[in-house]
């Protein structure tokens, strides 16, 4: 017990372990190859780790000027496109329909494939997996590195599929047959759509060595002390997530190289018999369009929960820390990620409503889609009971988390229009779903890997960053992001639909206009504020306050590493003799008490506060 | 100052609530809300969404409002008290499972009916008319005066669609190329067109008037004006319209043999 003791008091003062660089004059080869496997072809999860997210947030201001052009485009149809117009000088500075469909194609894959998930489990599992669990790095190194470069073929099959003939992908981020699998049917169904299905490819390659270097990383490497029950939720969270990419990436990946094949070998798994489509010749055929849409949703609807999921569990640690106070109901919280888990592989069905799919299957999958409210609501009600009762810090991070379960409520809620069939009939595909995906993904995700970024910042670079224009970045955002999503339910309201180039020549819809161009000003305005984050972090970066190890008094283990921590992490062991969320414990001086605090000070403490 | 931002914060959490009433409260006014219905079964399917927007709407403002007061409540610069150390409450987690599957396990039985109206119980009754969804059209197929579909006397048309109010209408809802979805917001309807498939849809319409065929599923370039018409009248015009257009068919296929 006493060595134990003397290890975790000696955390402050212990030197920084270091690499032992040999300091005589190396070659420039040699500079050149240090520098290659320390920055570029890193095994470090951390370097890793900041790789994705410095590469998701490229490609997320990329998905967000998408975002724009087709918000330009709903707002006012057939206009001329400001700034960029001149690309167009073809069409009169216009943007043609099919230029049209290609950019929401792509702001939706971009969002999906580039950023979320890759944000999520790239940048910041990769990042804390070892960190919060106490381990040096992960199991699997040199997988780790792999998945990182297995981004590039992706990036540049996506990238590249803008420049070639007709256009990048333009069949919606769905890809459905026969759209998508018949080469005549739209411009960008020739090489955009190939392209799209190598890049998609790759995403899951990368997705695939992650996923299964988080699981074993999990559940081997954790350091002395560390139960299951004692991770962090941030860890349960991505450990779920890794399991729900192991079981349902192979079939997304099946089904892609099934449309490849359909596409270039005229296989027609998802063509029926005798197709027509643009006059063509009629195909063989004797395949199903449904068939993809069960493949695809089988993969996707497990995906919409790795989109979140990562990101709850992280709200969840930052809600903690910046309340002072335990989490409310860890266990339960931890059964619910399970419960979201198990329900999410059977509901994929509730995409398929009315696709034409057997509506008494329906039926079943609407009672399942139902039940997946629960364990959502479970956690909403619980970290309504983490900040009841605590003290609460207004730190950008928190503030950001606090956006995250305020607008996760409307995002749940608004999916259970989705899931009564009968109220689908009229609101599905139009922009009732697309209030609520973004809601969800937007303002739930993005939310949260912000709440991210500012709190675990000291940590990757070790300063902090700018408080006062984080809060100008916050508050911008929260006013903006809401202007922009929240119109969107009382136009799906009237079934606007989605996906349209115009709509105002529908009698029905005529009338829409102005509330578009309100929802586009707003649009603009939350893409501008992101100048302020963008300045605010590379500043930061170089210029911020410097940070200790545990800026924010926090409890998990990350923050007893050296900001930032160098290779192999900590320069102790950590043991761990509590979980993660003993904040504000009675009798204890400090409000935090950190997994690694010895036992003896907290355990006289706990026994007086029990009399 | 530390005090005045926990207000400035806190109210801007309180503006979520009410701003978010007040959007769908005004909406109705400007017209930016659900289109004029004219179907039967359409008032259960607006009841079911009236009903869920009450109900989501309670528990919206219950929990955004609870968020608001927390955040005031127990803002750090603002409050004494010691903050409460509570792991959670074994009793309040039974209570917030079980009260909202009751809740979520009722919406779903309550709704099964009327989806099984809509789309399971299908009318005995052979096809009013065909509806094909093609890039970028809606074709239409009438039985014809032997009133059976596939025959040479059937009646083609695009995208003007007539059929006659109350009485069941049986549409055919087929695709020749793409997926494409039938969408009457007017009616409550909408169904993907699939190639390959003979989807059936059913409804009956109340009241007479002309109103938009939408398609509602991206299927191409050209997918926004991919739209239709579809007038609801009586028995009798219907007949007289069908006459009508069954003679300029006629005709042309007269001429065109001729020539």
């Amino acid at each position: 017990m006493s060595t134990v003791e003397t290890k975790a008091t000696s955390v402050q003062d212990a030197p920084q372990k270091q690499e032992t660089l040999v300091h005589t004059q190396p070659s420039s080869a040699q500079r050149l190859s240090t520098f290659l496997s320390t920055y570029v072809f890193s095994k470090d999860h951390k370097v890793i780790g900041l790789q994705f997210l410095f590469s998701t947030l490229l490609w997320f201001l990329i998905g967000g000027l998408l975002a724009l052009a087709v918000r330009w485009q709903v707002a006012w149809p057939w206009s001329d496109v400001p700034v960029v117009g001149k690309l167009f000088a073809q069409q009169g500075g216009q943007m043609a329909p099919e230029f049209y469909t290609m950019l929401f194609t792509m702001h939706a894959t971009v969002m999906i494939f580039l950023v979320i998930i890759p944000i999520l489990a790239g940048a910041f599992g990769n990042f804390l997996i070892p960190l919060m669990i106490g381990a040096d790095d992960m199991a699997f190194p040199t997988l780790n590195m792999l998945s990182y470069w297995f981004m590039w073929p992706a990036f540049i099959a996506f990238g590249s599929s803008f420049f070639v003939e007709g256009g990048a992908a333009s069949s919606g981020w769905t890809s459905y047959p026969t759209l998508a699998t018949n080469v005549n049917s739209s411009p960008g169904a020739g090489w955009g759509q190939t392209l799209w299905l190598i890049g998609l490819t790759f995403v899951g390659v990368s997705s695939m060595l992650g996923s299964v270097n988080y699981m074993t990383t999990i559940i081997l490497m954790r350091a002395p002390g560390m139960t299951m029950f004692r991770l962090p939720m941030t860890i349960w969270a991505m450990f779920i997530t890794a399991v729900l990419q192991a079981f349902a990436l192979p079939v997304l990946t099946a089904a892609g190289f099934m449309q490849l094949a359909d596409r270039s070998l005229g296989t027609g798994f998802f063509t029926p018999e005798g197709n027509i489509v643009n006059n063509a010749i009629a195909t063989a055929g004797g395949g199903q369009p449904l068939l993809w849409q069960h493949l695809f949703w089988f993969y996707s609807h497990p995906a919409v929960y790795i989109m979140i999921l990562p990101a709850m569990g992280m709200v969840s640690d930052i809600l903690t820390c910046f309340a002072r106070k335990p989490l409310f109901g860890y266990r339960p919280m931890v059964y619910s990620v399970a419960g979201i888990a198990g329900l999410g592989f059977i509901v994929w069905g509730h995409h398929m409503f009315m696709s034409g799919m057997n509506p008494a299957l329906g039926v079943t999958f609407m009672v399942s889609t139902m039940m997946i409210a629960l364990p959502s609501a479970v956690k909403t009600f619980n970290w309504l009971g983490t900040i009841w009762g605590g003290r609460i810090q207004f730190t950008t991070s928190m503030l950001f988390a606090l956006s995250f379960v305020s607008m996760f409520i409307i995002g749940g809620l608004s999916g259970i229009f989705m899931a009564a069939t009968p109220v689908d009939i009229f609101i599905h595909d139009t922009y009732f779903i697309v209030a609520h995906f973004h809601y969800v993904l937007f303002a739930g995700t993005a939310m949260g890997v912000w709440a991210a970024i500012y709190f675990w910042f000291p940590k990757m670079f070790g300063r902090t960053m700018n408080e006062f224009w984080g809060k100008v970045h916050f508050f911008l955002t929260f006013i903006f992001l809401n202007g922009t999503f929240f119109t969107m339910h009382i136009l799906g309201a009237v079934g606007f639909p989605r996906r349209l180039a115009d709509a105002y020549h529908y009698e029905t819809f005529h009338h829409l206009q102005p509330l578009n161009a309100f929802m586009t000003y707003c649009a603009i305005g939350m893409v501008a504020s992101q100048i302020i984050f963008a300045v605010n972090f590379f500043w930061s970066m170089f210029y911020g306050p410097v940070a200790g190890r545990n800026p924010w008094n926090s409890n998990t283990l990350e923050w007893t590493a050296p900001s930032p921590p160098g290779h192999g992490n900590f320069d102790f062991q950590p043991i761990v003799h509590r979980g993660p969320y003993e904040y504000s414990v009675p009798g204890v001086e400090s409000d935090h008490l950190m997994q690694t605090d010895p036992p003896n000070a907290a355990a006289t403490a706990t026994a007086a506060a029990a009399h | 100052m530390k005090r005045l931002a926990g207000l400035f914060w806190s109210l801007l959490f309180l503006a979520v609530p009410i701003l978010g009433v007040v959007t769908f409260a005004v909406a109705p006014a400007y017209d930016i809300w659900l289109p004029k219905d004219v179907s039967e079964h359409g008032s259960s399917v607006d009841g079911l969404f009236y009903f869920i927007l009450w109900l989501t709407g309670a528990v919206f403002v219950v929990t955004e409002v609870a968020l608001f007061w927390f955040i005031w409540k127990y803002d750090a610069n603002n409050k004494k008290a010691e903050v409460k150390y509570r792991h959670g409450s074994h009793v309040l987690e039974v209570v917030w499972t079980i009260v909202p599957a009751a809740v979520l396990l009722f919406l779903a039985i309550y709704q099964m009916n009327t989806w099984a109206d809509i789309k399971m119980r299908r009318p005995n009754m052979a096809p009013t008319v065909e509806v094909i969804g093609r890039q970028f059209e809606w074709r239409l197929r009438y039985p014809g005066r032997d009133g059976v579909l596939g025959t040479p006397d059937d009646l083609h048309l695009v995208n003007d669609l007539h059929l006659p109010i109350d009485e069941d209408i049986l549409i055919q809802l087929k695709s020749m190329d793409v997926l494409h979805s039938f969408f009457l917001p007017n009616v409550r309807i909408k169904q993907d067109a699939v190639p390959g498939m003979k989807i059936p849809v059913w409804f009956k319409a109340r009241e007479e008037g002309v109103f938009d065929i939408v398609c509602a599923e991206l299927c191409g370039w050209g997918h926004y004006k991919m739209k239709g018409r579809v007038t609801f009248e009586s028995r009798e015009s219907f007949e007289q319209w069908l006459e009508v257009k069954y003679q300029e068919q006629e005709a042309t296929q007269a001429s065109n043999t001729e020539t």
